[in-house]
């Protein structure tokens, strides 16, 4: 906190102050009901962030939650932290303006793939850019479900739907692509449907300092049902996903059977059963490369070819936006000395008249 | 040298007022000594009201029209309203300044120029098609021709610049002949050019030498016979400085911050001709604000709306576009019931419009542009001082009321500067909520001060408090999300009120003349210079008429009304096609009359003058 800003008004303290105990997730619910649809993936991903800030150590009060508008951003209401129900797209810009103000705060932006990647898609690559400390969750469900079932910016080509009816003419925008070329400090992509990845995801997302980026595939029941059941499924996720390690080749498939190499430039899988000399070839997973080359690449990849990369494709360290405001203003204040309000209205040329 | 330490030969004339313009090319450095003749004028105890022209290119061809720089000013013994609506003298470097400014002279005023840059080149890019100093068109006009660069190359000479730099200092040479032409000393400013050029010496000693050649040429050659003395005003007691609207504006906002106890966070996108209050904020850093220069103007508005939420003074500033760019946010900002600042330095319009020039177009925008039953406090400042007070009244009425609030500056205010007497910093008000916070138990996101109606703000980060807003609906007291109708209508009611409330504290309209009359002028914003200055020239002349000037446009003062019906008619000059005109029309039902200018410049005295008489000869 910049020893300047006066703290809050005074206000008696809580006989049970958070801090002073251990928190679960149903200290993090509200007491509205939730409204998404029946079996829509966003039910498991809100009980997963009310786990995994449980676990942050933090009191309830230290948390702001800000979004848009969509179906994902209804969150808020059901946090019972600070919240923020913005306006479509701007989410990460009210965010900002949150941690500019309060640094000390654990800010959180909760958006959509309409409203993240298409009206707000500036905002989101500015704040990225920026890198402060926002944790940012983009919910990736490939249509527009709360205006009841448009094509969005991440459905596939081609795809049909109520707005689209002989199939959308234009390509998807890829959302890790867009915030590695954003330059974030922490890129990652898990699923709705494997909560133990969500939260190991959300909770390093978390602990990273700077600004965050998951792209969390999530299926809408109502009007994009299956769009990612080749990963999701139980039965085909082994096969289809790959799940990025630090430092590890990259394998995948039924007991690591498959792998990943790179051929005239170009990702390729290798049967390391059928190629077992081929082992030495693989590609291994560099999160802290400077280069997104590579997260690049494995950002690309996707059924029925290749598999989903799933898990942290880049997390790199990097001065944040509001550690440097507030430099800023330290190294000022430290030049200039304490702020005087009438030395700040006398400066200059001033004459007196009698 | 001394004032007055001149040959007895020449004659001294005694001026209550006098307005000069200072013109060249955007390098001549017109501005720097504008400014500088604006501070002497001042520190002699005379007031001051100062515009810039600067030309809309950034580096037009030299010697061009449109690379024409100028800077006015109007300084007199009593007080200075407007920048002159006609030069006495014109100070011109070159063929294109003479041509730009001469439309606007006095007659019989008097003309310096550099005879120097009179080139046929240059003549030729002014499209002369003969030379004004020699085929007789200035006949009319006293013209004092010298050759500036020449005798600047001359008297700079010891300084052991090369001749490009020493010719560059032929600005402070014409300063030297304009501060003998008004009986100046010239001791604060050499005093001034030694603590600015104090790292280099050469160009601190060869502007000095400029400065004292021009001086010298015009005491001693018979050019000029008279000179001139306008004597000292009767400024109200206090330390003062120079100001442009846009400065004070930035102060005002610091000021208020400051005096709340909080960061001030500033979250803008460059816009002319707002953009100096961002460069000013970001200058002033150890004050604790929080400058965010944004990716654009929705994203520097929801920027500032988030600091507010998170207990920043949150202000953004822009410029029309860009008014129209917030304007979903402030919706967010009316529903979320935040303190929000917009600062709209209005320039002509519709659409990019014209970036550098002056207007007052957004007044129905500021007051209705928004989609939904969305009111909201509009202020406007009537001069530049002015807004440092208007910038510090939003803040305190945005914090008090939980409201977002627009500002309505405009080009003109901007960038004209005039005396801005320094507050006593103790006695600002101190910006706060209505009432303190409630205890957490008694804690519900809108339950409201009963005296203002304006909601709790407990920010993140207090504990106990923690709650959701956002752009949905919200119901009475608990802030929930509903969309149920009865409770909607309550909303609509309680924010309306809460706004209209703000009234209350309002001090009635003050009247410049009688209660009652033949014709009351009514303003708003920058056309306050204008309008007093023409209105009390009518009074002195024994019309009954008088001038009242609104600076809480949304709600208005209490007592209006009757202060309008005080009066046979109402004239609303304005700076747009009518708004403030239909404002009052639909609110009061009066045959509100409207003066009309729409040139992307600011009114002259005189064109409201005439306008007055018109009425009254009617």
């Amino acid at each position: 906190m910049n020893p300047l800003t006066v703290p809050p008004p005074e206000v008696p303290a809580l006989p049970e102050a958070d801090c002073l105990r251990q928190l679960t997730r149903k200290d993090f619910q509200t007491d509205q009901e939730v409204r998404w649809c029946p079996g829509c993936g966003d039910y498991a991903i809100l009980a997963q962030v009310q786990k995994v800030l449980a676990g942050l150590g933090r009191p309830r009060h230290e948390f702001v939650f800000v979004s848009g508008i969509g179906c994902s951003s209804r969150f808020p209401y059901y946090v019972n932290t600070y919240g923020f129900h913005g306006i479509h797209g701007r989410a990460p810009a009210i965010a900002t303006g949150v941690k500019c103000a309060r640094p000390d705060l654990s800010v959180w932006v909760v958006t959509g793939d309409g409203d993240g990647l298409s009206i707000g898609t500036n905002h989101l690559i500015h704040a990225l850019r920026r890198n402060a400390d926002l944790k940012i969750l983009l919910f990736n469900n490939r249509i527009y479900g709360l205006t009841k079932g448009q094509y969005s910016p991440t459905s596939e080509f081609g795809k049909r739907t109520k707005s689209s009816p002989l199939g959308t003419i234009e390509q998807p925008i890829r959302p890790i692509l867009t915030a590695l070329a954003a330059q974030a400090t922490f890129v990652a992509r898990t699923l709705y449907a494997d909560p133990g990845h969500l939260a190991e995801t959300l909770a390093a997302a978390a602990r990273h300092r700077g600004a965050a980026f998951i792209e969390i595939l999530q299926n809408c029941r109502v009007f994009n049902e299956g769009a990612f059941d080749a990963v999701a499924d139980r039965a085909t996720a082994e096969e289809n996903r790959l799940l990025l390690r630090h430092g590890q080749p990259i394998r995948f498939g039924p007991g690591g059977r498959r792998g990943l190499i790179l051929r005239d430039m170009e990702p390729a899988c290798v049967d390391l059963e059928a190629e077992p000399h081929r082992a030495g070839e693989l590609l291994v997973h560099n999160a802290a490369s400077t280069s997104p080359a590579l997260a690049a690449l494995l950002a690309e990849l996707e059924p029925p070819h290749f598999p989903t990369a799933l898990g942290i494709f880049r997390q790199l360290e990097r001065p944040t936006y509001e550690d440097l405001l507030m430099g800023q203003i330290r190294e000022a204040t430290a030049r200039r000395g304490r702020p005087d309000l009438r030395q700040l209205l006398e400066s200059g040329t001033t004459w007196v008249v009698e | 040298m001394k004032p007055g330490c001149t040959d007895p030969g020449r004659e001294l004339r005694e001026l209550r007022q006098s307005t000069v313009r200072f013109a060249g090319d955007s390098g001549d450095g017109m501005q720097l000594v504008g400014s500088q003749f604006a501070d002497l004028a001042s520190l002699s105890g005379c007031t001051i009201r100062t515009i810039p022209d600067f030309p809309s290119e950034i580096r037009a061809p030299a010697g061009t029209l449109a690379g024409v720089s100028g800077y006015q000013l109007s300084f007199g013994s009593e007080e200075v309203l407007t920048p002159g609506d006609a030069p006495f003298v014109l100070v011109a470097m070159n063929p294109a300044a003479l041509q730009v400014s001469l439309p606007e002279l006095q007659p019989g005023g008097i003309i310096i120029v550099d005879t120097d840059a009179f080139t046929p080149a240059n003549l030729a890019k002014a499209h002369y098609a003969a030379n004004p100093l020699e085929d007789g068109s200035l006949e009319g006009y006293r013209v004092v021709p010298v050759p500036m660069t020449t005798l600047t190359q001359e008297a700079t000479q010891p300084s052991g610049l090369p001749p490009g730099a020493r010719a560059r200092c032929k600005n402070f040479f014409a300063l030297g002949l304009t501060l003998w032409l008004y009986d100046q000393p010239l001791q604060p400013l050499l005093e001034w050019l030694m603590r600015k050029f104090r790292k280099d010496r050469a160009v601190m000693a060869a502007n000095g030498a400029s400065l004292r050649a021009g001086y010298n040429f015009a005491n001693t050659t018979e050019l000029l016979r008279i000179h001139y003395r306008v004597a000292p005003g009767r400024l109200p007691p206090g330390r003062y400085r120079r100001v442009t609207g846009n400065e004070a504006t930035a102060l005002g906002l610091i000021a208020a911050a400051q005096r709340a106890g909080r960061p001030l966070a500033y979250a803008s996108y460059p816009i002319t001709p707002a953009s100096e209050i961002l460069h000013e904020l970001s200058a002033r850093k150890e004050y604790d604000v929080r400058v965010l220069q944004c990716e654009d103007e929705i994203a520097a508005a929801g920027a500032a709306l988030g600091a507010a939420f998170a207990g920043a003074v949150g202000a953004t500033g822009t410029s029309g576009p860009g008014l129209s760019l917030k304007t979903e946010t402030l919706g967010l900002a009316v529903m979320t019931e935040l303190p929000l600042v917009v600062i709209n330095v209005q320039r002509a319009g519709p659409s990019t419009g014209m970036p550098t020039k002056t207007e007052q177009a957004d007044l129905l925008m500021a007051l209705y542009g928004r989609h939904g039953e969305a009111p909201l406090p509009v202020l406007a400042p009537a001069s530049p001082a002015d807004c440092f007070t208007v910038a510090y009244e939003a803040v305190r009425l945005a914090i008090r009321y939980m409201t977002p609030v627009i500002v309505l500056s405009d080009s003109f205010l901007a960038n004209s500067a005039e005396a801005f007497r320094i507050p006593e910093v103790d006695r600002l008000p101190v910006p706060a909520p209505a009432a303190p916070p409630p205890p957490p138990e008694a804690f519900a996101p809108y339950r409201r001060d009963p005296a203002t109606l304006a909601r709790p703000w407990l920010m993140p980060g207090t504990p106990g408090y923690e709650h959701r807003i956002g752009g949905l609906e919200k119901q009475d007291v608990t802030g929930l999300v509903t969309y149920d109708s009865a409770n909607h209508r309550r909303m609509v009611e309680l924010r309306a009120r809460k706004i209209a409330g703000i009234a209350a504290e309002l001090p009635p309209p003050q009247i410049e003349g009688e209660p009652r009359g033949d014709l009351l002028l009514v303003g708003w914003g920058s056309t306050y210079g204008a309008m007093a200055a023409a209105v009390r020239q009518a009074r002195l002349e024994g019309h009954r008429v008088g001038h009242l000037h609104l600076r809480h446009l949304n709600p208005l003062p209490p007592q209006l009304e009757p202060a309008l019906r005080g009066y046979r008619r109402v004239l609303v000059p304005e700076n747009n096609a009518g708004q403030l005109a239909t404002v009052l029309r639909s609110r009061y039902l009066l045959p509100v009359e409207s003066l009309s200018k729409v040139e992307g410049r600011p009114f002259l005295i005189r064109e409201i003058r005439n306008a007055i008489e018109e009425l009254l000869r009617a």
